[in-house]
């Protein structure tokens, strides 16, 4: 059965694998191999038959075909209404002929399936909202990334990201040498601008262990120093796992479930290990999503949760706000017109709406919402790793149009993004539209605004 | 013919029907799996209750969620679509006349005028249903022709039972079609999508459930269907 040299139904789990990957340029030589890639038909239909289970083929059965599901999803809409965009069509066309056909597909088939469950669907989930069944489409394609990812039909990125979890345990690859070295160069970095500043490493019994995004260590490192202060001006007893810091999930975009176990793994061995109180994750959608929400299930923790009680990082700021640990200089609070952007993996999945607006309550003068905003808030448009797949790019710039519309109908031009995805997805909007859009996570705004205790300011 | 349609056809249909849908429920309770759903459907149980309940609930009423409300034209013709479907042979004089002749007993019963009211709402709104799935490109790309034959089979039932209630050409023609009518789509119901009869009610609870227990539940006030 032909299989690429790099395009290929194997897991990447070793470095020479992985740098050879590194080394394909956009994924050239990657697609192209994809073409010739042979489909195992026997083992996709016995991937079906263990694992489609009611839940699934009772959503692909009793679509009532109504089309309800139309104008739920931003992809439809931002492209022109395009009969094909619609969620139902989107799955029934792709999965829904799977199942029907028993698996027996070939490679062109699947080759158009990996395109629509990468570029049609972000999996974030809206459509299940706006389905009378309560046919949650989201879901469906996760699970067809599922299939997809099994059989080798995966985005280069994504295979590439899967891989780095599986060898570094992190997105990125940083081991756990970088990661201590970071904190500390981070810690040394701005003691002098606030003293007693320490990044824990491996503090055991803390109250707080801080799990975050390899990209903060990789490539904005002073995110990781801003999350230093706030906890080091709240007067948190927190800590940094040097193993199973990270919080983030490329295998769940993937659809690699047998990486995802293992990353979520390492972040509850760190839990086990250090025994703090709670775990707080960054800004961070998928992450929080990923390791909180999905996490528990990959790993087979019955109770549906992580081994300590684990919560986003805005859950943390509106508690810190709430009980007075810090405190807003009201001279400071933000005048200018601010939205929220909505992730959908700790809004519409994860149930952080009201959180999010008690925090709006304490730092904005003028807030304005999107509409829809909350759990029927649009994805940013970048969700779902559709950010990172340049073999998308096209596709990606088009859907960000909705966010974009949603922004510019606020009269705001800042955006509050606790999460990475919707920030960069942002970020790249201003680069395509140039509309004088600024984006931002919470820490940096916060800090300006925080009232600093007089032991903890510089001395001078 | 008539003795045979209303005796062993009825019992057959009606059973068939009854003990389908009990076996559709059962597969798709036993086919729920935690850990591949990805929802303790046994942990945290309140959470899974009250989120399957408001899930239920939005989605029962017209213009209970915020689906409903998005598209109001559509929503008043699916609702009238399916009280009558629902309502109207449930509450029928002539059916609970022959429910207390063969059965022995009977439900609360609707006049005859106001069946066939029912009846004609049911019909011209299954027409608007048909003309939007002509009409709309979005509902156009869904549709097969297995959707107008399940259309068909839902809605011959109450054309004919019209037509021979008001005796029109031949009762007795019009009356056996409507006996065989019904029956077909009692038999079509557990096997085909019309099984949202049920399913409707699992899928929202399931749904509900995973919103409930794992997807923010456990968090504020819950779901806003």
């Amino acid at each position: 059965m032909a299989e690429g040299k790099l395009c290929n139904r194997k897991t990447v789990d070793t470095k020479e694998y992985l740098n050879a990957l590194l080394a394909d340029k956009s994924g050239k030589q990657y697609y192209k191999e994809m073409e010739e890639l042979d489909v195992d038909t026997d083992k996709l239909r016995t991937t079906l038959k263990a694992s489609l289970k009611s839940r699934l083929r009772t959503w692909l059965e009793i679509c009532a075909h109504c089309g309800m599901c139309a104008d739920s999803c931003f992809l439809y809409l931002a492209n022109n209404r395009d009969p094909e965009q619609v969620p139902s069509f989107k799955i029934q066309s792709t999965l829904g002929e799977i199942v029907k056909r028993k698996g027996n597909v070939d490679n062109k088939f699947m080759r158009m399936v990996m395109d629509t469950a990468w570029s049609k669907c972000t999996c974030c989930s809206r459509c299940g909202s706006f389905c009378p069944f309560g046919i949650d489409m989201g879901i469906m394609f996760g699970y067809l990334r599922g299939l997809c990812f099994s059989q080798g039909f995966v985005p280069w990125e994504l295979k590439i990201g899967t891989g780095m979890h599986r060898i570094f345990r992190a997105q990125m690859d940083i081991t756990s040498e970088d990661w201590v070295d970071t904190c500390e160069w981070m810690a040394e970095e701005y003691e002098d601008d606030w003293p007693g500043l320490a990044i824990p490493v491996d503090k055991v019994n803390a109250d707080i262990m801080y799990t975050l995004n390899a990209r903060e260590p990789k490539h904005y490192p002073e995110d990781i120093a801003e999350a230093a202060i706030l906890f080091h001006l709240a007067g948190e007893n927190w800590t940094v796992p040097s193993e199973g810091w990270e919080q983030t999930n490329l295998a769940m975009f993937a659809g690699d479930w047998a990486a995802c176990k293992m990353q979520v793994e390492s972040v509850y061995d760190a839990m086990n290990r250090l025994k703090p109180k709670r775990m707080v994750g960054t800004e961070c959608g998928h992450a929080h999503r990923s390791t909180v929400i999905e996490g528990p299930y990959w790993a087979g923790l019955e109770t549906g949760k992580t081994p300590v009680k684990s919560i986003h990082y805005v859950e943390w700021v509106a508690e810190a706000l709430r009980t007075g640990k810090l405190k807003i200089d009201p001279a400071k609070k933000i005048k200018e017109p601010v939205t929220y952007q909505d992730s959908c993996n700790y809004i519409r999945n994860g149930g952080l709406k009201d959180i999010s607006r008690e925090i709006m309550s304490y730092i904005a003068e003028d807030f304005r919402e999107m509409s829809p905003n909350r759990e029927h808030n649009f994805c940013c448009g970048g969700g779902g790793g559709f950010n990172g797949i340049g073999r998308y790019r096209q596709q990606r710039n088009a859907g960000l149009q909705i966010k974009r519309q949603q922004i510019l109908d606020t009269g705001a031009k800042l955006v509050i993004s606790p999460c990475h995805n919707c920030w960069d997805a942002i970020r790249d909007m201003e680069e395509v539209f140039k509309d004088g859009i600024r984006w931002s996570f919470l820490k940096p705004l916060l800090i300006n605004m925080v009232e600093v205790p007089e032991h903890l300011k510089p001395e001078d | 013919m008539y003795e045979f349609l209303t005796g062993p056809a009825a019992i057959a249909a009606s059973g068939i029907f009854f003990i389908g849908l009990i076996v559709r429920v059962i597969f798709y309770i036993r086919g729920l799996h935690w850990q591949m759903d990805r929802v303790t459907y046994t942990v945290n149980v309140s959470y899974g209750i009250k989120g399957a309940l408001r899930s239920v609930i939005a989605w029962i009423f017209p213009f209970g969620s915020v689906g409903w409300r998005a598209k109001p034209g559509i929503t008043f013709m699916f609702f009238i679509f399916h009280f009558g479907l629902l309502f109207t042979p449930l509450f029928l004089q002539a059916h609970n006349f022959l429910l207390k002749e063969r059965w022995g007993f009977s439900l609360w019963t609707i006049s005859d005028p106001a069946a066939d009211l029912l009846t004609i709402l049911t019909l011209v709104a299954a027409f608007f249903l048909v003309l939007r799935r002509i009409a709309l490109a979005e509902v156009r790309i869904l549709t097969s022709v297995y959707d107008y034959v399940l259309l068909a089979v839902t809605v011959a039932p109450f054309l004919t039972g019209l037509l021979a209630f008001h005796q029109v050409w031949n009762y007795h023609f019009w009356l056996m079609a409507h006996i065989i009518c019904g029956e077909i789509m009692l038999i079509c119901i557990p096997f085909t999508k019309l099984s949202h009869i049920v399913l409707f009610f699992c899928s929202r609870v399931q749904l509900g459930m995973d919103f409930g227990i794992k997807r923010g539940g456990m968090k504020g006030k819950g779901f806003a269907w």
